[in-house]
């Protein structure tokens, strides 16, 4: 690995060295180092490009790490990798991807994550998006999630695109059965001409099935954003869907939430708030000693990574 | 010492002119508590906010330990050793009370130090440092904080916008005490409350943008009638 994976592997892993227990480290395409532990087991695809990682029942405290590293132009990724979670387990996920593209063509990663969560097991699976790279091609990132819940079980998801990601299109699909909870974080920061969509579809079927989908956004420069959730209750549930944006410059944010309580049992609720930065918050961090520049820098960091 | 001279503050109100403060002239000394009273729309926290920089003057001068700050930024002004903690308190989507304080004092506090700021308005620093400052926190919370962060500052000019508003629980005794606490600094607070108006050793009555009456306590208290709320409700005449 060079200094470029190295950087990448920081930026959305937090990995500072190849990591101990299980992993899979995939670089333009390839898996370039891989560890099964007998916890966790990964397993590579025969019929297609991907891994099967295999959570074993009651395995606790553990994490698996499975970046993605594309430093290529005119290159297309896709892979398919399957999460099946045993019962009774808790586990950190650590997924991401980072482009480095210094050439005039575009370089895209497409990530087919699906999870099969077993009952009572607890699933912690966070995905950072990363760009960089000073070429004219575009990083592309449209990640794709699918999310089986079996009864009891939980999921906090965190997603996160910190910055440099030309163009995404993100969608989740969850399907969540009884006393379930999903809780999604998004945080996406666009700037430029960069352009994000995201799109949630959150079915409660299940008794007690709650989620609860949280998206913090900063759109910068002439950025746009769009965020769609549809949440679906069919069974006694409760789900909740959140849009913030922060709109800086020329930047827009569109939400475009849907709720529909099937069951009349279901309680949904949707907020969303788009705006530049209140200015009583940036007048309140000016009056303790913070410059207007450092103010708005302050407040953006907090708002997308606290 | 603080020197305000012939301050204006007017607005354009429906394509008229609007005088909200009009031709004030007052000298606040160091180690001394002041307390700014008066109505709703008397001007108060229109002073407070024109002394921090959050609204700009018409006209006039604003002297602080001789220096004239009248076109220098809020944070400039905070810099100099103002310190202002508002009538609302701000929230924030994504900041922590650490990260306030943190900001506030320009350093990392350890959970010791936190609970040394937080002690002092009644919260126990455990329970509050990693809380977002977002409406999950009640108002007299968020008032208590925000007294916090303003007195971690420790400015050399204090000001408070009715920091009694929404206490809740805690006592009038401890805020009293805190303010009493306040030496070395200029003090200034703007509330209606008698008890507050009990520890001023001045006391500023303002009336549509004017100062109607100064002085020091026992000679403005005795003028000025109290509700049975402890609330002011007008001044007595002679």
């Amino acid at each position: 690995m060079d200094k470029i994976d190295r950087e990448i592997l920081e930026r959305v892993a937090d990995l500072h060295k190849v990591p101990t227990g299980s992993f899979n480290i995939r670089k333009n395409g390839e898996s370039v180092a891989r560890n099964s532990t007998k916890d966790i087991e990964i397993v590579p695809k025969k019929n297609k490009s991907g891994i099967d990682i295999i959570v074993k029942d009651g395995v606790k405290n553990k994490s698996v790490h499975i970046p993605v590293i594309l430093t290529l132009g005119d290159f297309h990724d896709l892979v398919y990798n399957d999460f099946y979670i045993g019962k009774d387990c808790d586990v950190t996920i650590i997924a991401g991807c980072g482009i480095h593209n210094k050439t005039c063509k575009d370089s895209q990663h497409d990530g087919v994550h699906s999870f099969h969560i077993g009952k009572n097991s607890k699933v912690k699976y966070v995905e950072k998006h990363y760009g960089t790279g000073e070429g004219s091609g575009k990083k592309i990132l449209n990640p794709i999630t699918k999310i089986y819940m079996k009864e009891g079980s939980c999921m906090n998801f965190e997603s996160i695109q910190i910055g440099g990601v030309s163009s995404t299109i993100r969608k989740t699909y969850a399907k969540i059965y009884d006393h379930c909870l999903l809780n999604i974080k998004e945080n996406i920061l666009t700037t430029d001409n960069q352009y994000a969509k995201t799109y949630f579809k959150v079915e409660l079927l299940g008794e007690n099935s709650k989620c609860d989908v949280v998206s913090h956004s900063v759109a910068e420069g002439q950025s746009y954003q769009e965020f769609v959730s549809d949440m679906i209750g069919k069974n006694k549930s409760f789900g909740h869907v959140e849009c913030d944006g922060i709109l800086m410059d020329e930047g827009r944010i569109v939400s475009i939430p849907k709720i529909d309580a099937i069951s009349k049992d279901a309680s949904l609720v949707h907020e969303a708030a788009i705006g530049k930065i209140a200015g009583d918050q940036l007048i309140k961090l000016m009056s303790l000693g913070l410059s207007q520049e450092m103010a708005e820098q302050t407040i953006i960091k907090g708002f997308l990574y606290n | 010492m603080l020197e305000i001279k012939n301050l204006n503050y007017a607005v354009i109100e429906n394509g008229a002119k609007k005088n909200i403060l009009n031709d004030i002239n007052l000298t606040f000394k160091d180690n001394k508590i002041y307390v700014i009273t008066g109505h709703n729309g008397s001007g108060k926290s229109t002073l407070l906010k024109i002394i921090m920089g959050i609204a700009q003057k018409t006209d006039g001068q604003i002297l602080f330990n001789g220096q004239d700050i009248s076109n220098i930024s809020i944070n400039e002004r905070a810099e100099l050793g103002i310190s202002y903690a508002f009538q609302q308190p701000v929230t924030f989507k994504g900041l922590k009370v650490k990260d306030l304080l943190d900001i506030a004092t320009s350093e990392k506090h350890n959970l010791s130090a936190m609970c040394d700021i937080l002690s002092k308005v009644g919260l126990c620093a455990k329970d509050y440092i990693d809380r977002a400052l977002d409406d999950k926190l009640s108002g007299g919370e968020l008032k208590r904080i925000e007294l916090a962060v303003t007195l971690a500052r420790k400015g050399k000019l204090n000001m408070f916008d009715e920091p009694e508003a929404g206490i809740d629980l805690w006592s009038f005794e401890n805020l009293t005490a805190l303010f009493e606490n306040l030496k070395g600094a200029t003090n200034i607070i703007v509330s209606h409350q008698k008890r507050i108006l009990e520890i001023a050793d001045e006391i500023i009555l303002m009336s549509d943008g004017k100062v109607v009456l100064q002085g020091n306590r026992e000679k403005v208290l005795p003028k000025l009638s109290i509700n049975a709320c402890g609330r002011l409700r007008e001044v007595n005449n002679g």
